[in-house]
């Protein structure tokens, strides 16, 4: 297993090269570039010039590939022109909140998927079943931006009564420094629950549809009709013999569904005005901010190949027959 | 003989499929003595693993049914009007299962251990070793359930996965399994038929010798003639839904009634008659949405004559032979001279030569 796990972070060194110099070729094909961004009819041409040579954007496109190569594996991403600040504060301030989102939307996308599609496949065509399968066909194929925004205008209504009412954007509220310990953490749950489900729902309709299969799947196996033959009540028969094998193809799921998932937050961070890594690519990108977009891009590149691996691993736990051992 | 353990009426299981309901059992009615071994022979798709099914009511439904007059009874009480919580009891605890394929009926992501100590757990009321109740117990009891079917090292091997241990050794576990809460029948259905032969040896004096010990009676469900002599006391054949004879072992070896069993001997090797050309039966079993009408067997069969498109009942001999069979013949025994399959099948084959006389 340690071995396994060493060799998949080793191979991981050429996909993130691969990464980078992707990103590098982008955004250089891109046009315009960030002295263009601030053109002003009030600076001059040399002011311009003297930027793109503070850049490195007058130099070659492999000298500048190997700058940006030396900058992360230095881990030293240098300073946003945009935010004027360094880009290991920007990354450090959006970072925490994107993660907190991204888990949040992950367990919501495995455990409402699984729950859902393990209930329709026990229930095969019950109303259940037709009118959950409805349900995550339609909310499958609506696009999470918009989603996001009808929840905003849902939510935020002032035909809803107060309570029901959701903070529809940011991370806390204005007055959250004059809250308790509990209070925050309210506050703070309050502020996840409109992108984590704008973000999540989607890809919990697909997960539900995979486990729905699944389920069926590993109900008509042998294995089954023995646990009932041996006398087990239903529930024990579904929680305890059908579910986790059941989990077993879900579990590689879980990598596909991660990039989407960071793909989604770009989005659904900027239509919340969630202060996290996806609306700091989105603005490092209006602003052609590079050290921003160079940082963010191979940051979600290292998490999508680390969640990869952990996927794999995770493989290995629910299944016993692939465990090297 | 008192009541029987077992009671079979009328048994009939159909199945809805798109070409029609499949009458997959149609009318199966046998008993299971105490501690006594059944065997319920015939080809596949005969209907003999439905009927074992059938009985611990594990058909699903849909697409299976059991008919309305059906019954089944286990020392009197009738299963098929029984409650879902009290066939759970009689599931795996009075009444125990061994399936054919040991790989897939043992659940891939569970240890043997942990699926002996759960049929202890849920029968918990059923192990009295030592008044040793307490669900605690069911690991440890599982440990020595995995001993005395023969598995090596048990304490160690409680902790393997079905896919780590080798065909026989997972078919010892899937019999720890089911005997572990002593039931009274045990229903094995092809259990030794995905094994190798120097296993299925193995397998089948494990199950003798925990029948003598435990004094559990045994429906084995098979299509291997040579188990069926080595291990039945009564023999069931069962052809297209019914059962078409029914009588002790030694005198079906000796003397096969029924066209269909006479057909099924003939089609075994014998190792003593070194160039005896097999027998076959022409034709294949016909589909259970589509039985024939009158004897279901005809259409195969070297004796059949007009009567046989009257279906017959399953009756005794007139020459008074312990053991019924469903034939026409039981009542017309002079028709069987001079014909039987040996002659037939070489006439009736593309392949056979002809006869030069």
């Amino acid at each position: 297993m340690i071995r396994y796990t060493a060799r998949r972070l080793l191979e991981a060194v050429p996909i993130l090269l691969g990464i980078v110099t992707l990103t590098v070729l982008l955004l250089h094909l891109a046009p315009g570039d960030p002295a263009t961004a601030y053109f002003n009819p009030n600076v001059s041409p040399e002011i311009i010039e003297r930027m793109r040579e503070n850049l490195g954007l007058n130099l070659p496109l492999h000298e500048q590939y190997l700058r940006w190569l030396r900058s992360f594996f230095t881990g030293d991403f240098g300073y946003s022109f945009g935010q004027h600040r360094p880009v290991a504060q920007v990354i450090a301030d959006a970072l925490p909140n994107t993660l907190v989102l991204s888990a949040v939307s992950l367990l919501l996308i495995f455990v409402l998927g699984c729950a859902v599609g393990a209930l329709q496949a026990v229930r095969q065509y019950s109303a259940l079943d037709i009118a959950t399968t409805f349900v995550s066909l339609f909310i499958y194929s609506m696009p999470g931006f918009w989603l996001g925004l009808m929840l905003i205008l849902l939510f935020s209504s002032p035909a809803l009564p107060e309570v029901l009412r959701l903070p529809i954007s940011g991370v806390t509220s204005i007055d959250y420094e004059f809250m308790a310990p509990a209070q925050r953490l309210l506050d703070r749950a309050r502020h996840l629950v409109l992108p984590s489900f704008a973000l999540g729902i989607a890809s919990a309709a697909g997960v539900s549809r995979y486990m729905r299969g699944a389920m069926l799947e590993v109900l008509s196996q042998d294995y089954i009709r023995t646990a009932r033959a041996k006398g087990l009540p239903e529930t024990a028969v579904i929680l305890r013999h059908a579910l986790r094998n059941a989990l077993i193809p879900i579990v590689s799921l879980l990598g596909l569904y991660l990039p989407l998932l960071f793909g989604g937050s770009i989005v659904i961070e900027v239509v919340f005005s969630w202060p996290g890594m996806g609306r700091a690519l989105y603005n490092a990108i209006l602003a052609r901010d590079y050290p921003v977009v160079m940082a963010c891009t191979f940051l979600f590149g290292v998490l999508v190949v680390f969640a990869n691996l952990v996927a794999d691993l995770l493989y290995a736990v629910v299944d016993p027959r692939i465990r090297t051992d | 003989m008192s009541a029987p353990l077992l009671e079979v009426r009328e048994l009939r299981t159909h199945f809805a499929t798109e070409r029609g309901e499949a009458r997959a059992v149609d009318g199966v009615s046998f008993d299971v003595g105490e501690g006594e071994t059944v065997a319920l022979v015939g080809e596949s798709g005969c209907g003999k693993s439905v009927t074992g099914l059938s009985i611990l009511r594990l058909i699903p439904d849909p697409p299976g049914r059991l008919l309305a007059g059906s019954s089944v009874r286990l020392r009197g009480e009738e299963l098929t009007a029984a409650t879902e919580a009290r066939l759970r009891q009689v599931r795996g605890g009075e009444i125990s299962m061994v399936f054919q394929e040991p790989m897939t009926s043992l659940n891939p992501v569970i240890t043997i251990g942990r699926q002996v100590a759960e049929a202890i757990r849920t029968h918990a009321d059923r192990t009295p070793d030592a008044g040793e109740r307490r669900p605690s117990a069911a690991p440890r009891q599982a440990i020595e359930w995995l001993d005395r079917v023969g598995i090596p090292d048990p304490a160690q091997r409680c902790n393997a996965y079905p896919h780590q241990l080798s065909g026989g050794m997972r078919q010892r576990a899937m019999i720890a399994m089911a005997l572990c809460t002593r039931p009274s029948l045990l229903i094995a259905d092809e259990p030794t038929t995905a094994l190798d032969v120097t296993v299925q040896g193995q397998i089948l004096r494990l199950l003798a010798s925990l029948q003598s010990e435990l004094g559990t009676a045994i429906l084995l469900i098979t299509h291997d003639l040579g188990i069926v002599a080595q291990v039945a006391d009564r023999v069931l054949v069962m052809y297209a839904g019914h059962i078409v004879e029914e009588a002790p072992v030694e005198r079906l070896f000796r003397a096969p009634r029924h066209p269909y069993t006479e057909g099924l001997l003939q089609a075994v090797p014998d190792l003593r008659e070194r160039r005896r050309r097999l027998a076959e039966i022409p034709g294949t079993v016909p589909q259970a949405t589509r039985w024939p009408s009158g004897c279901r067997f005809r259409a195969r069969c070297p004796y059949a004559w007009e009567r046989c498109r009257l279906p017959p009942e399953l009756r005794a001999d007139r020459a008074a032979t312990e053991g019924r069979y469903r034939c026409w013949l039981a009542e017309e025994p002079a028709r069987r001279r001079g014909r039987g399959f040996a002659s037939w099948s070489r006439q009736g084959s593309p392949t056979g030569a002809p006869e030069s006389q």
